[in-house]
This record gives structure tokens, sequence and C-alpha cells, in this order.
């Protein structure tokens, strides 16, 4: 008999285990962790957002919705996201979906087809890479770089051999780095866009979180609308990750052929999570207001605190990450990580995790209360000293 | 916003943090911290900073009431100068003026319940404005100044997660 293993799919096989995992293992096993390795919410979803799911339930609204989500949902998104200039139609320009990651894979498989290449940006999230090969794709990594503060400059693009690429995913504000793009870089990188006519995938599920200046959509540059979706969701804005609700803008086209696979493969997205998100996008912005003024707090406070103690870190200004450098005398940020988490019970991820560029750097998450980040930062900081 | 205010939600938050940790979340440095705590001092908007004490965690008696104060005005004697005369008791953690049914809200703390209910009625009860005394002892605190005082919500998420 072929026993299970020899069963699975050769891609199943060849699929690595995430570079996170390890880390996760190490972490479970510890008493007294202090973890700015988690890449969610230290808060709960909103109460009123929480009531309204709640309510759903007690009226019994249990059953599937239309594929593409509730149409008063897809109208309040499409009014939602008038902040950001962005204008969609909200019957065939918005799909709803099971956090942004499904609206992520329903992309590559739209538009994906056996050996078409997709550039990726690292460092990045972690599960673009994947998305592409299940695809069928072929990843075009585009190395993004300290220097500039981990932005994607026409350069890169051009040194990765992007034109090449008949997709560019985007991640900004990015997960890990933090980084964020300003409507002049993005300028750039919409050009070459335009003369190697790429389609994109811009994910800017932390779009909310942004720390100084306000967030610019790659959609809204000139000729990129038909050229772009953009996804986002309830995750990190709302604290919703549990709820697991996303949704994906795009040209009609696009958006119809990711529901043709939705439809097949999801049916719909979670109901309870839908009546939830609806409050949300209702009456929730002050409650996102005060989570984004919290976290902007402990982001300047980790920033110069690891610069106090002799690890680089540039300003990053979205999302809740940081990214800083390995301190001198370290190069190797997985060593570093380990010694870390077994020495003083720290938890940080290597960037080398996130793809190339993030060699000799940390993602840090300051989603964890300010007391945790402090006692973090000071075992940090005797960690680097007693060396 | 104004860092005056962001400065009170910190201090709210933990008045014992160092300046430097303050002023390392507001982005300034530990000179302009002080001397935007001295002015919030000096303008009367910071007047202290106290524990949070859960009296049920410490070995020693300690029992609160909070009174409610009927009074009666008259032409002489309003209500600053009746809560003038009952503010100066040690034994008066707060006092407030509040609307409905009763006048003043006074929290009341002593060693034990005849502390407590001897101090109403021989210091409080006599003053001639006040008409009606009511007092509640309190049983159990279960949340104080924001701090909830059962266990610490526990954090179910992953350790480590993308
Ligand atoms: C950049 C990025 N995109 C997508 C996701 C997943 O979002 P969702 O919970 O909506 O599936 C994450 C979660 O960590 C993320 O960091």
């Amino acid at each position: 008999m072929t026993g299970p293993t020899e069963r699975l799919s050769r891609r199943a096989r060849e699929t690595p285990p995430s570079g996170i995992r390890r880390f996760f293992e190490l972490a479970e096993e510890m008493d007294d962790l202090v973890s700015l390795g988690v890449g969610e919410p230290d808060f709960s979803a909103p109460w009123a957002a929480r009531t309204a799911a709640i309510d759903s339930l007690e009226r019994g609204r249990t059953s599937y919705t239309a594929n593409r989500g509730r149409r008063d949902l897809r109208e309040r998104i499409a009014e939602h996201v008038t902040r950001y200039d962005l204008s969609y139609d909200p019957d065939d320009e918005i799909l709803v979906s099971t956090g942004a990651s499904e609206a992520v894979d329903l992309a590559m498989r739209a538009l994906i087809d056996p050996g078409d290449a997709v550039a990726v940006p690292q460092p990045s999230y972690i599960s673009y890479g994947p998305t592409v090969t299940f695809s069928g794709g072929e990843v075009v990594p585009v190395e993004t770089h300290a220097e500039n503060d981990f932005v994607l400059t026409y350069e890169d693009l051009e040194r990765a051999g992007a034109d090449e690429a008949s997709i560019l995913v985007l991640c900004y504000p990015n997960n890990p780095t933090g980084a964020v793009m300003t409507r002049e870089e993005l300028a750039e990188v919409a050009e070459f866009v335009r003369e190697h006519d790429l389609f994109v995938l811009s994910d800017e599920i932390y779009a909310a979180l942004r720390y100084e200046d306000e967030h610019v959509s790659i959609a809204t540059l000139p000729e990129m609308r038909e050229r772009t979706v953009v996804f986002n969701g309830f995750s990190k804005a709302y604290a919703m990750t549990g709820m697991r609700l996303g949704y994906a803008l795009g040209p009609s086209a696009v958006i119809d052929a990711m529901n043709r696979i939705h439809q097949y493969t999801m049916l719909s997205a979670p109901t309870t999570a839908q009546f939830a998100a609806i409050e949300a996008l209702d009456s929730c912005d002050g409650a996102v207001e005060e989570m984004r003024r919290e976290f902007d707090r402990r982001r300047q406070f980790v920033i110069s605190r690891f610069n106090e103690i002799g690890m680089d870190c540039f300003e990053a200004k979205g999302a809740f990450y940081v990214f800083p450098k390995c301190p001198p005398g370290w190069e190797d940020d997985e060593a570093f990580a380990e010694a870390l988490i077994r020495e003083e019970r720290v938890a940080l991820v290597p960037g080398r995790v996130f793809g190339d560029g993030g060699e000799g750097h940390l993602r840090v998450s300051y989603a964890s209360s300010m007391g945790e980040l402090k006692e973090a930062l000071n075992r940090i900081e005797s960690f680097v000293e007693s060396r | 916003m104004e860092a005056k205010r962001e400065l009170l939600d910190l201090l709210l938050s933990d008045a014992r943090q160092s300046t430097e940790d303050i002023a390392r979340q507001l982005g300034v440095d530990a000179a302009t911290v002080e001397k935007l705590v001295d002015e919030l001092e000096s303008e009367g908007a910071v007047r202290g900073y106290q524990a949070v004490v859960d009296w049920d965690s410490v070995d020693e008696e300690h029992v609160r009431a909070e009174v409610e104060l009927n009074v009666e005005l008259d032409r002489e004697t309003g209500y600053e100068e009746i809560a003038r005369r009952i503010a100066k008791f040690p034994e008066v953690a707060s006092l407030r003026l509040i609307s409905g049914s009763y006048d003043f809200a006074v929290d009341v703390e002593g060693e034990s319940m005849h502390d407590v209910s001897n101090f109403v009625s021989e210091q409080i009860a006599p003053i001639p404005e006040v008409t009606q005394t009511v007092t509640h002892f309190v049983m159990r605190t279960y949340k104080e100044r924001g701090v909830y005082f059962g266990d610490g919500d526990d954090d179910d998420r992953l350790a480590v997660s993308p």
C-alpha cells in the first residue's frame, strides 16, 4: 500500500515549513517569555463590532451570504475607501473574502498561468511566495534595501529583472519592516509598472496604521486603477484577526474572476464577521484612532530604545513593526534571535525569514503592552551589554 | 494631539514611569517632559500621584463607605462652604457634588465599620446644614480608577505569528 506520505502531492511535499515555525516552537516551551514576535494587535475588536456579531447570532443570521459578501457591507466598504481617494462599485468591483489572505490567493489564481513570473519585493510577508507557487507561478524576488529604509525603488525592480514579470506584489505599510511609501516613491514604481505592462497586487492591510502621514494607495496614481487589485481587511485596523474578514478592490473583470473561484472554494466569507465588519465601518473610527495613537507611542518608544542600545533602527512609519539591525558583533540574525530567546526569554523574528534583504535584521512587533515592551527592551539591553 | 494632553494620558496609565520613558513615547526630550509636568502641576491639572491599592490584598483592616448626604442651603451657606467643612476630615477620601436625589457623595475610609459609622454620626451628621445621611458600606471592590482587580486578561495570541 502507498503510505500517506507518498500520497502527498509534489506541491505539498515541496512547500517548506515557514521559518517562523521554529521560533514559535522555541517560544511555546518557555515560561516568563516576553514576545515581540506577534503579528496581530494585542487589543480586542471594538466592543460595538463584537456586539453586532452577537446580535446577528441572536437573530439567527447564520446562513451563507451572497458570494461577493453582503451588499450592505460592500456599500460601506466602497464608502470607507473613499478616504484613500479610492472609488469602487459595490456591484462588481468589491469582493469580501475570508481574510485578506483568501483574497490574495484568489488574485494569484485568477491572474497567474503556469510559468508566469511574479515580482515579490523582499523582505515581505511570508505568504506571497507560496501562493504564487501554488498557482504555478515563478517568484522573482526583488530585494529592497536598508539604505532606502526598505522602500521599493525603480532601480530595485530593474536590478531584479522585474521587467520579465507579469505581476508585481506590493505591501506598504510593510510587514516585516514597517516601511511606508510616499506618493512620489510610488510614482517611480508606477512608472516601471506602466513601462513593462505589469499588473499590481497591492496588500494595504495596514493602511489605517500610518504614523506622521497619510496612506497613499498606488491605485490612485495615473493609469494604475485598471492594473491594480487592492487588498484590505479588518484584521489589523479593527483588531479582528480571528474573525477572518478581508476584501479586494479592483477592475470588474479581475474581481469577477476571483469571485468565480471563491464561489466554488469558499462560497462566502464568514457571516458573523460580516455583521461585525458593518458595525466596525459604521461606528469604530474612534476606536481605531485610539489604537493607532497607542501604537504610535509604543513605536516611538521602541525605536529610541533600540537606537540607544546600539541596534540601528530606522524610523518605520507604518503597521506595528520595526526592523532593527543586529547589534555590532552579530552578523547572523537567526543566531542572535535564538541566543536572545534562550538566554533572555525574549522572542523576536529573524529578518531572513521574510526573504532577501532581511538578513542581519530582526522583526520586532510592538503589538504588546508598554509594560511588556519596557521589560523586553531591558532584557535585550542587558543581553547586548553582557557580550 | 497636544503634547500636554498626551502626557496626561501617559501619567494616568502609569504615573511611576520614568521621565525618560515618557519622553521616548512622546518623541520629545526629557527636559521638555519635566517642563510640561511642572506646568500641569502648577496649573492645578495634576493634583497628585497615588497608588491604586486593592485593600483586600493588604493584611490590614480597611473599611470604606459611600455616604449620601442631603443638605439644606441658606442665605449664608452654599455648597462650597459645606464642602470645605467636610473635605477637611482625613477620613473623607473623596467628596463630590452630584445631581439627583441627594447632594454630596462622600467616600469615607476607616479601620472598621464602627470607625466609619461613628465618624458619620459624630462629625458629619451634626453639621447644621446636613439634613440626612445614608451610609453604604463597600463589600468588595472590583475596579478602581480604571484598574480591574481580577486576574489579568490572559493573552491567548500565539507567541510568534507571521
Ligand atoms: C501584510 C499582511 N497581509 C495579510 C495578512 C493576513 O491578513 P488576514 O488576517 O486578513 O488574512 C497579514 C497578517 O499578518 C499581513 O501581515
